[in-house]
């Protein structure tokens, strides 16, 4: 047990001091996000809008196969290994044994997996889950602008992921490549983020008249600055729903990394 | 003997005071009360059906499990949407239930859905009617209890962000609470509700359909329909009952927008429970369901027919699929609708009313008309005849109108579409393949109007260019009128 921890361990130390020789350059797989300002949907009482500084993403969600490399370094997130604490029953649920992926495709996003799963990831890797505001910030570009919120057909196209069923065995990289080279935020899985559950919501999602729960919201009312913004409702509304061990089939996720001064 | 009268004092104080209480309506106050019994498992249903009724069981914690899952399903013909349910179905299972029953209410959320949901039901006293408790994600589920204190027919939908846009895909249903002791018995039970629907194409426009925010913010939608599709309850899958038998429906509205003028052609509701609740209207020709909420009409069926049920903010009925059917079968009965006794030629200028000649007389005849004169009348005929149920391009409206466009039943014979003018036609035909059992009457036209109406519908809509002569209608006319049999084949 102890070997094992160390073991994983001393593999994490490898891939940092990996990243920490080629800092200055963006890593393999990342893009460059420029900093910025917009205003959530959520979480900002004021409506004022939030800062975010610049920062490194994965040009893709991680797959099936990279996945698999990350479990045969560290055991204790194999299926059969993991804690419940960390993971419930579904974790990896497709999966036909603890290093094998089964009949899902290798390049579509890993699913079922849970934030502590996620996180360790990204922490293996020298990275970290985005925030919140970070993933929305990104999320909020088409192909050509960096905000895109209020284009009636990027919003069609988004809500009409929504509707498409099974799309989680898709590859990576089959969506569109947003204005900051990144793909899929739109289109392919739901994906975690760091602080996911800093929107609380209570499922009552008409409640949010109540301004002493500020948070407590989720749909369009008082405290959303877009009423018409019903694709990012979506995802509120199932972060909402969501808890740090649960796995869902249509969840997924990806790293972020600061960029050294 | 002071005793005595103070006795009888004590009771007619304990009688005024019940009466009171009684009149405060009593039903919030002692239902809470009631203990439960034994477990027992709620039977589910999908629409038009209803679950048994409770009958006089006493009251009991009742165990429901309820599924949700997003699936792909047919608004129209050749029009597809992906629904978001209650049970498989829209709108949702039907739950029932009774005053003092303790709900187990358990929200499974498939892990094929890609969404979170939850559970608002109007039955319930409770914070968001249960859906502060029941937000569940995909692959999870959900428990919570509550008690059915307030005896009525309310809707349930899901509550999650954005709200409206979950309605509209389809995430509604209905669970009554019967009083004490159940509702009257009657003879058939119904589950109808109804729902506006928002598409990315206009109404009929095949293929895949996304939901459209837009329309559905402006509240201008595409579809108007009964249980969730157009032509739900039509065709071989209309409501029936025999005559003399009482039917009760249990009329609900989804929403997300419109306000329901629910009414049944050719029928009036002995009873409605207004509203969903205990007051009783008696004798309503259309009762007004708002979008969350429902009502329970009752009538009895006295003469044999087809009966549409409509939402009588008619075009909602003829042009955006709000039309069902109950079909009711037995004896006629001449007392209560004799059916057509007469028919006549009305002369505004005077005289009495005539008989119409049984074969056509000559004088209306255009002799050498020409092709393109008949077409041009002929049109005008259509769009004063014809053209409610056929429909302005010769479409039809599935499930109750058949087609006239590119209409296989039509182009196979020209002289049983006289007759069809001529005599009418009703009773089961196949028309492009799909099932058709409704009533044509006959049409008071001259034997030139009907060879002109006849040959534009040839010539138009892909149809065969038949021209029907005036002589051809003639001939029909003389002959009797074909048996039904022959007319279907």
């Amino acid at each position: 047990m102890e070997a094992q921890f160390i073991k994983r361990f001393h593999y994490c130390l490898i891939l940092l001091s990996w990243v920490s020789i080629s800092f200055s350059q963006v890593p393999k797989d990342m893009v460059t996000i420029g900093a910025g300002s917009y205003v959530p949907l959520y979480g900002t009482t004021d409506k004022k809008p939030v800062f975010i500084k610049s920062f490194l993403l994965d040009v893709y969600p991680v797959t099936n196969q990279q996945y698999l490399e990350f479990l045969k370094k560290n055991p204790n997130y194999r299926k059969s290994k993991i804690k419940r604490l960390f993971a419930n029953t579904t974790y990896l649920s497709e999966w036909s044994g603890d290093l094998s992926f089964g009949q899902l495709n290798a390049n579509a996003p890993v699913t079922n997996i849970s934030w502590f799963a996620a996180k360790e990831y990204c922490e293996c890797q020298g990275k970290r889950l985005a925030t919140l505001d970070e993933w929305e910030y990104v999320a909020m570009a088409d192909e050509k602008r960096k905000d895109a919120r209020s284009r009636e057909e990027f919003n069609k196209y988004i809500l009409s992921w929504y509707e498409k069923n099974k799309t989680y065995n898709n590859s990576v990289g089959k969506t569109f490549k947003n204005y900051w080279g990144v793909y899929d935020m739109h289109g392919l899985v739901w994906e975690w983020t760091f602080d996911f559950n800093s929107i609380f919501l209570s499922g009552e999602s008409r409640k949010d008249k109540d301004t002493d729960k500020d948070l407590f919201c989720g749909s369009g009312s008082v405290n959303a600055t877009d009423l018409m913004n019903y694709a990012a409702f979506m995802r509120y509304a199932f972060r909402g729903s969501i808890k740090a061990n649960y796995t869902t089939k249509n969840l997924g996720f990806r790293c972020a990394k600061n960029i050294a001064n | 003997m002071s005793n005595f009268i103070k006795k009888v004092l004590v009771l007619c104080v304990a009688c005024a005071a019940s009466i009171a209480c009684k009149q405060n309506g009593d039903s919030t106050t002692n239902y809470a009360d009631i203990s439960v019994g034994d477990e027992m498992i709620a039977e589910l249903t999908a629409p038009p059906f209803v679950p048994k009724p409770v009958g006089d069981r006493p009251a009991k914690k009742l165990i429901v499990n309820m599924e949700i899952k997003e699936i792909e399903g047919e608004m129209a013909d050749g029009v597809k949407y992906v629904y978001w349910t209650f049970g498989g179905s829209v709108p949702g299972s039907f739950i029932r239930t009774r005053v003092g029953d303790e709900v187990q209410f358990t929200l499974k959320n498939h892990p094929d859905n890609k969404l979170p949901h939850n559970i608002d039901l109007h039955a319930v006293t409770g914070p968001g009617g249960g859906a502060a408790s029941s937000l569940v994600a995909p692959g999870h589920e959900k428990t919570f209890n509550f008690k059915c204190i307030n005896p009525g027919l309310y809707v349930y939908h899901c509550a999650t962000a954005p709200v409206g846009m979950h309605i509209a895909n389809g995430m509604y249903g209905l669970i009554l609470v019967e009083p004490e002791g159940g509702l009257p018995p009657v003879d058939k039970e119904y589950y109808v509700m109804q729902g506006d629907f928002y598409t990315k194409g206009k109404n009929g426009e095949p293929g895949m359909q996304p939901f459209d925010m837009t329309k559905a913010v402006d509240e201008h939608p595409d579809y108007v329909v009964f249980n969730g599709k157009v032509g739900a309850l039509t065709g071989d899958k209309a409501l029936t009952a025999k005559v003399g038998e009482t039917v009760r429906i249990y009329m609900g509205n989804g929403g997300p927008n419109l306000v329901s003028s629910f009414h049944v052609i050719g029928e009036i509701f002995d009873r409605v429970h207004i509203e969903g609740g205990d007051a009783i209207n008696k004798n309503v020709q259309t009762t007004l369901i708002p979008a969350g909420g429902s009502a329970i009409v009752e009538f009895k069926v006295d003469v044999p027919g087809t009966f549409i049920l409509v939402d009588h903010s008619i075009f909602r009925a003829f042009n955006k699929g709000a039309l069902g059917m109950l079909k009711v079968e037995g004896a006629e009965n001449a007392k209560i609708y004799s059916g057509t006794t007469q028919e006549g030629i009305y002369h505004p200028e005077g005289g009495t009313i005539q008989n119409m000649p049984k074969s056509g007389n000559g004088k209306d005849v255009v002799v050498n008309k020409t092709l393109a004169q008949q077409i041009t009348d002929g049109k005008n005929i259509y769009g004063r005849t014809c053209f409610a149920c056929h429909q302005s391009e010769g479409q039809g409206i599935p499930g109750a109108f058949p087609p006239l466009a590119k209409s296989d039943f039509l182009n196979a014979d020209p002289n049983r579409a006289v007759n069809a003018v001529l005599h009418g036609l009703s009773g089961e035909i196949t028309v492009n393949g799909k099932k058709f059992n409704s009533v044509m009457t006959s049409q008071n036209l001259t034997d030139q109007e009907i060879s002109d109406v006849l040959t534009y519908v040839y010539n138009s809509w892909g149809n065969n260019k038949t021209k029907v002569t005036p002589e051809m209608v003639k001939t029909q006319r003389a002959k009797p009128a074909p048996k039904s049999k022959d007319m279907h084949e």
